[in-house]
């Protein structure tokens, strides 16, 4: 657990960074800062592990006051990870990976088998161990950034922006292979960002800051959503608050129909006659993973991949409403597609039936 | 041509202590020696005004200050002046060596200063931050990542102090300045030319020996094109051989 208690940091001319900050980041769970720029929130992660020295104010890690620890040690023992990636040009990703096991004395062999063992845990080709920093992806390189931070097994995370630079993407990739590592290792981490997006998607708590690093509000995603304290952070969570917030809401049991399938290949005689007069058919695999939608109506021949409409996405059950009322409303025939966890088809669902469960649930706001 | 020729292949000039073989071995030792007192003032200075940032002021007036000094005025000044106190063979000596000194400071220092200041930010903060002291950051990080500007200041330096070095024999010293002096005192064009076109190519020979270092002791991770580039070709193999 790492404790800010009314931490203030003021830059020599008066600039106060951070202004009288307290909150808790809970062990095990990631925390996000955001806010806009100059809100202090770059500052207040550097100060946790003394890059920054705060004006006033305790921070303690696990009970811990990290102002009486030597800055090194208190730094070996927290993952770092930077926006730049920051990996050093002049040594191989692996021994990128080991700088600090080796800083802590581990000997040679055991911190590069530590290396090798982490790329693969990130993600990359453990033939990457052997080239340097500037033959890799800006992705890749972030991956390196995260494995590097993680080598010397550090119970706390500081990550500092380390998924802005890389395209949208890949940031995507990067940010739910996060979620993935941190659900099998549950470190705490402190996470800044200035994209709201990214806070409510990672974060377990979300610390909105205002500039002069005051706290705005600390909340879950969803009540962030569902309540945002004031108008600040209001305007800062931006529009479709409403509809994100159903991102957080699971599902209940939905009103499920079956959906008449055609397998793709199939003539589209037989696809009109399993249509039966509706204008679109589901066009599923062997396994019945839905493909997409076809229009009998307007084919010849046999249905093949290149026919089909794909705007629809696709829900699992037990999924979120947002995603349920999303795939519902962004399918042609306006029926939404829901799938298991094998990706084969449930059934489907209508908007209207999303918005009766949505309608349904007990009022006010999450806890 | 023919003069330099003549020169060039009489036995004469390849023997004794005012042969090819000596004045090229006097040549390389007051180089030498100039380069290891530069670099031994230049390096550490320059790492620690990269490192702490401290002084940058200095390096860019000192730098700019000491192109315009005239070295052969300010050969025969430092001779002026030290050579009464010193007396002797060195009263010529250490003079010619001070001066050289002075030219090659600045590229070797302008190098390290240049090479740790252009490191990039974010690899001094990572380091920072994953807990290297600021002299393991220096050490580790900054002065392997700014070899390759170091090695091109102390390279510039070397082919500077190889060329001026043969002024040292207008006050009397050897080297292979002394054909030049020389022949122009007897009007042997031939031996003038020998010792500029010996010059020129001791001067490559040394660059070429420091090259050859520097690839050995740069980290491939540094080079960018040359390693991209056979990455690039091998990745062109692999994917036009048949598998």
């Amino acid at each position: 657990m790492i404790r800010f208690t009314d931490v203030t940091k003021v830059y020599p001319g008066g600039t106060t960074a951070v202004g009288g900050l307290s909150l808790t980041a809970p062990t095990g769970q990631i925390t996000v800062l955001v806010g806009p720029s100059g809100c202090g929130k770059t500052t207040s992660l550097r100060m946790i592990n003394r890059m920054i020295e705060p004006t006033s104010g305790t921070i303690e890690i696990d009970g811990r006051d990290t102002g009486t620890l030597d800055p090194n040690e208190l730094r070996r023992g927290i993952g770092y990870v930077i926006q730049s990636g920051g990996l050093f040009p002049h040594r191989t990703i692996l021994d990128n990976i080991a700088t600090v096991p080796l800083l802590l004395g581990w000997d040679r062999a055991r911190a590069r088998a530590r290396a090798q063992d982490l790329l693969e845990r990130v993600g990359l080709d453990p033939v990457l161990g052997k080239r340097y920093p500037n033959q890799l992806s800006g992705g890749q390189q972030q991956r390196v950034g995260v494995a590097r931070a993680l080598a010397a097994d550090p119970p706390v995370m500081l990550m500092d922006e380390p998924f802005s630079a890389v395209d949208p993407v890949v940031r995507e990739q990067l940010q739910d292979e996060f979620l993935r590592l941190q659900s099998e290792l549950g470190k705490t981490i402190v996470f800044v960002t200035h994209d709201i997006d990214e806070a409510v998607k990672l974060g377990d708590q979300v610390a909105v800051l205002r500039v002069g690093g005051r706290l705005a509000q600390l909340a879950s995603p969803a009540k962030l959503l569902s309540d945002p304290h004031d108008d600040f952070v209001a305007d800062f969570l931006g529009r479709d608050r409403g509809y994100r917030g159903l991102a957080f809401a699971e599902a209940p049991e939905l009103p499920l129909r079956d959906e008449p399938v055609v397998l793709l290949g199939s003539s589209v005689e037989q696809a009109a006659a399993i249509a039966a007069g509706d204008r679109w058919v589901l066009v599923v695999d062997e396994a019945r993973a839905p493909l997409g939608w076809a229009e009998p109506g307007v084919l010849t021949g046999v249905i093949d991949r290149d026919h089909l409409h794909r705007g629809g996405t696709v829900a699992r059950v037990g999924g979120s409403l947002r995603a349920a009322l999303d795939a519902a409303l962004s399918s042609p025939s306006r029926r939404g597609v829901l799938v298991d966890d094998a990706d084969s088809l449930v059934g489907t669902v209508r908007a209207p039936d999303v918005l009766a469960a949505i309608e349904r649930r007990p009022d006010g706001v999450p806890a | 041509m023919n003069l330099l020729w003549r020169w060039l292949t009489d036995p004469a000039s390849w023997e004794g202590s005012a042969g090819i073989p000596a004045r090229v071995a006097e040549h390389l030792a007051y180089s030498a020696s100039t380069l290891v007192l530069a670099a031994l003032i230049g390096i550490p200075l320059g790492l620690w005004i990269g490192h702490t940032g401290r002084g940058r002021v200095l390096v860019v007036n000192l730098v700019n200050g000491m192109r315009s000094v005239p070295t052969l005025g300010l050969l025969f000044a430092a001779v002026l002046v030290l050579g009464p106190l010193l007396g002797g063979d060195i009263a010529f000596l250490v003079p010619s060596i001070f001066v050289l000194v002075l030219l090659a400071v600045p590229p070797i220092l302008a190098g390290a200063y240049a090479g740790v200041e252009g490191v990039d930010p974010g690899a001094r903060d990572a380091a920072r931050g994953m807990g290297m002291s600021s002299r393991e950051v220096l050490f580790r990080v900054e002065v392997p990542c700014a070899l390759p500007l170091i090695f091109s200041g102390l390279r510039s330096a070397a082919l500077q102090v190889i060329a001026t070095a043969t002024l040292a024999a207008s006050v009397s010293l050897g080297g292979l300045g002394r054909f030049l002096i020389d022949g122009q005192a007897y009007r042997d064009y031939g031996q003038m030319a020998g010792g500029a076109l010996l010059v020129a190519v001791l001067a490559m020979l040394v660059d070429l020996v420091f090259a050859v270092v520097q690839r050995l002791v740069v980290s491939p991770g540094l080079a960018p094109a040359r390693t991209s580039r056979r990455a690039a070709r091998r990745a062109a193999a692999a994917a036009l051989s048949p598998t």
